[in-house]
């Protein structure tokens, strides 16, 4: 059972909220809950909630978290949830001054959630929300089975991330032209050219009339396409036209929800996890940090910020950038005078002395995320400082190698890797393919395969999903391929693209 | 103490047994798990539990790392992490899942999944062992078993309240009622004992793809065996033309040359049970992989003279296991089948390739004995 913080704790929670707040953070009310080390795996293993609806994969989660633990590799510090009021937890085993840090760090990712513009379409009674989801999937269990509703969400999560990670922010109005072609093909429904009025009953009798309206109506209606555009939310165009069941359509709608709630949170990643470090680092060492506690602290935080050449830490490229973006405003390194100046010498020395370092990065973090983030202030002194490269890997060698250290192409590497999560595009083309009911899917690509073996199961839950046969085009090795799972059989053709 | 998250594990669990159990076969055949385990678990490779997405594949995505180095220096393996997707550790990338089992569990759905009869154990469960086990602390007992520091922190405790612990000259004299104890329950363990004699051909002929199916197979007797009997023993005895024993480890990487005289090893098999392993207490199981050439039919008369007098009514089970390799004549199977073939005690296994492995364990195994 969750804990409320020891007075101490409450005191020193009191301290760094006031330091919090004195650099100008803006947050909800934060509440903090103690947890022992399982009771944190299992909460983390819930995504955050310690409520969430029975499924296997969070058992598996917990599984690998708490072998973690117990190996002693990895160690959960610190969890927070997007919810009004913000709920963190800490681990109860931890040392006073990990305590704090983690705190600072807390009321960082609080401040984002609240601020960043990604984050203003999420529920922030998330909390409740997610409890309820478990309640009614809960209930379904107890009607239709376990096991059908837990296959059911398997299939279901392996759909999970066709969304449209944008259409919270955009409102899209209906096609302007479609008004004006419907209007052009209702004139035509006029019958023969009539020259003297009075014949006009005789050569275009009613009837006629009426059937050949309906001739064009059908022609229409065949000529409609269904989706009008090609939709992103497969998950959406699932619910409302897939032949569900009222428990199949419950389950779907409470996964997609929580998709999307969860979606912000993978587009500012960097983002998220750099302005919390960023916060616990400054808060610590400015304010709260102990003269004794000062080794242990600088221990833990260069543990979060350290990287390996393989992998690219969030904390350390989100800290270095703000710190870079905040120097830069600092020093009024910026527009038009500054991106001409060639010298060398003068821009090393280039300072105006502006001071509008920290006013720079709480406006970034409130309307930026990863992508625009990355695409907008990543420069090419701060990947050569970063020692930031492209790496690949070399198949006659069987390893992965550093490729490339350009500034073009690892700012490139990187923003393909955050677009869409670095997920592939994939849109519902057709609800009616080949006028069979059929469903015709379309990765959009970007010169990267889709992993095979991957997609084909993946065809596979979507036809059980959708009913009908499925199809998704894509390409393998620069060909157009159409991938068909009908229920029965999985098959492969060629198409031209 | 009972989280949510306990439902959820369990049918984790039980879903990856369900997994094994589909998978056992290959799991068998491939041992491609053996030499990853613990003292009693072992991690098993899981292939497609986590749920599919449309993704691209790693290998195929590449990623942006940071660090020294020159361009086209090769990173060390490991360092690079599938799939950082917006969750790290979800399972995701190329690798299969990694589960740990204990070997009971494995023993058990190997015995689901195979049919295997519970053995049938011989001779009394009797007391072979009292175990001493600490239970709890107590205000009496030895001294020699005085706990040191529950008993100072009474002391401390008690001047303290008293207030006579004075802290610039903190002498603490703990009193006969300040002493603490640990205090112990004996435990009776009783058991079956068992042991298994296992007995390989060493000579030249032996190679080393036929000592991988022995290793894989004795793995999984192993396992089963153990599953039954709580305490079981192993012996190893390595043969050519004189046999010898010698520890796990020799005995299943020695390679030696030479001539095969099978009853050199059933003449040690019979003095160690002799000696060590009287049969109205033990339950013995000698187990005897070859190529099956034997170097002479005198020799074979012997050691089926051997099997008949001494050791098949001393064991509860003997069993034979030819190996095939390209060298052997495979008699000696023959010989077995002809004489002792009949005997309910003896099981006999030709094991042509790995595949074979998993109805040789039947065979071994099917007979409950």
């Amino acid at each position: 059972m969750p804990k409320s913080l020891t007075p101490r704790l409450a005191q020193l929670k009191e301290e760094i909220e006031g330091y919090a707040r004195d650099f100008g953070l803006d947050f909800f009310e934060t509440v903090f809950e103690l947890l022992g080390y399982d009771e944190l795996n299992m909460v983390a293993s819930y995504g955050g909630f310690p409520n969430r609806y029975p499924h296997w994969r969070w058992g598996m989660e917990y599984e690998q978290l708490s072998k973690g633990y117990e190996y002693g590799l990895s160690k959960i510090y610190e969890l927070v949830i997007n919810n009004d009021p913000c709920y963190a937890y800490l681990l109860e085993s931890n040392a006073e001054v990990d305590q704090k840090l983690v705190m600072a760090h807390v009321y960082g990712h609080c401040d984002f959630f609240k601020n960043n513009f990604y984050f203003q379409h999420t529920n922030r009674r998330m909390m409740d929300e997610m409890a309820n989801h478990a309640t009614r999937v809960r209930r379904w269990v107890d009607k239709v089975g376990i096991e059908k509703v837990e296959d059911f969400i398997d299939r279901a999560l392996s759909l999970e991330n066709l969304i449209d990670y944008h259409s919270p922010y955009i409102r899209r109005s209906p096609d302007p032209k479609r008004a004006e072609q419907e209007e052009k093909s209702n004139e035509r429904v006029e019958g023969f050219r009539v020259d003297r009025e009075y014949m006009r009953g005789y050569v275009n009798p009613l009837e006629f009339l009426e059937s050949q309206r309906k001739k064009v109506e059908d022609e229409k209606a065949k000529k409609k396409h269904f989706p009008e555009r090609p939709q992103r939310d497969v998950l959406l165009f699932l619910l409302e036209h897939a032949p569900l069941e009222a428990w199949e359509f419950d389950v779907l709608a409470i996964l997609r929800e929580e998709a999307y709630y969860f979606a912000p949170q993978g587009q500012t990643k960097i983002m998220n996890e750099g302005w919390a470090s960023y916060w616990h680092s400054t808060i610590m060492t400015r304010k709260a940090l102990t003269a004794d506690e000062v080794i242990d602290y600088a221990d833990h935080h260069s543990g979060t910020l350290g990287t390996r050449p393989g992998a690219l830490n969030p904390y350390k490229l989100g800290i270095e950038l703000y710190r870079d973006i905040e120097e830069r405003w600092n020093k009024g390194r910026f527009g038009k005078e500054w991106d001409e100046c060639d010298d060398l010498k003068a821009r090393r020395a280039w300072d105006k002395n502006l001071g509008l370092g920290r006013e720079k990065i709480f406006e970034v973090r409130k309307h930026y995320n990863d992508v625009t983030f990355i695409d907008t202030f990543l420069t090419p002194e701060f990947a050569l400082e970063q020692k930031l490269f492209v790496y690949g890997f070399n198949e006659k060698r069987n390893s992965w190698e550093i490729l490339d250290r350009e500034f073009r192409k690892v700012k490139n590497k990187l923003l393909s890797q955050l677009t869409n999560f670095g997920q592939p595009i994939i849109e519902v083309v057709d609800g009616n393919f080949e006028n069979r009911g059929e469903l015709l899917l379309a990765h959009k690509h970007d010169g990267q395969d889709l992993k095979p073996d991957y997609a084909r199961e993946t065809l596979r839950n979507l036809q059980t999903v959708w009913r009908r046969p499925c199809n998704l085009v894509t390409k393998v090795e620069n060909k157009g391929v159409c991938l068909r799972f009908d229920g029965q059989n999985q098959t492969e053709k060629k198409v031209e693209l | 103490m009972s989280l949510k998250i306990h439902q959820d594990h369990s049918r984790f669990k039980q879903i990856v047994r369900g997994k094994i159990k589909a998978n056992l076969r290959r799991y068998v055949q491939k041992g491609e798990m053996l030499g990853k385990k613990g003292k009693d678990t072992i991690s098993i490779p899981i292939p497609f539990i986590d749920i599919p997405h449309f993704k691209y594949g790693h290998k195929e995505q590449g990623g942006v790392g940071q660090g020294e180095g020159e361009v086209g220096q090769q990173l060390s393996p490991g360092a690079v992490q599938p799939g950082d997707g917006h969750k790290a550790g979800q399972g995701e990338g190329d690798h299969a899942l990694e589960v740990d089992v204990s070997l009971d569990e494995l023993a058990s759905i190997l015995g689901e999944e195979l049919q295997l009869p519970n053995i049938e154990r011989r001779g009394k469960e009797q007391v072979v062992a009292q175990k001493i086990k600490y239970t709890g602390v107590n205000t009496t007992g030895p001294e020699s078993l005085r706990h040191f520091k529950r008993t100072f922190k009474q002391a401390l405790r008690r001047q303290i309240a008293l207030g006579t612990y004075d802290p610039k000259m903190p002498i603490i004299i703990p009193t006969r009622e300040d002493r603490r104890y640990r205090s112990y329950r004996m435990q009776n363990l009783p058991e079956t004992n068992a042991v298994i004699v296992y007995m390989m051909d060493v000579s030249g002929s032996m190679g080393d793809e036929q000592k991988e199916i022995v290793r894989i197979e004795s793995f999984w007797l192993d396992t089963w065996l153990r599953h039954q009997y709580k305490g079981l023993e192993c012996r190893y005895i390595i043969h050519d033309a004189v046999a010898r024993e010698v520890d796990r480890e020799t005995f299943f990487h020695t390679r030696e040359s030479g001539g095969t005289m099978i009853s050199s090893a059933y003449k040690l098999c019979r003095d160690i049970i002799r000696a060590d392993y009287p049969p109205g207490s033990w339950n013995i199981y000698p187990f005897h992989f070859s190529d099956g050439d034997n170097w002479s039919a005198d020799d074979t008369r012997h050691c089926i003279e051997m099997l008949k007098t001494d050791i098949l009514p001393a064991v509860n089970q003997f069993a034979y296991g030819q190996v095939e390799s390209p060298y052997g004549s495979g008699q000696f199977i023959k010989d077995l089948r002809e004489t002792v073939g009949d005997s309910e005690n003896v099981a006999l296994s030709e094991i042509a390739d790995k595949d074979a492995i998993y109805q040789s364990i039947r065979d071994f195994l099917g007979k409950g004995r």
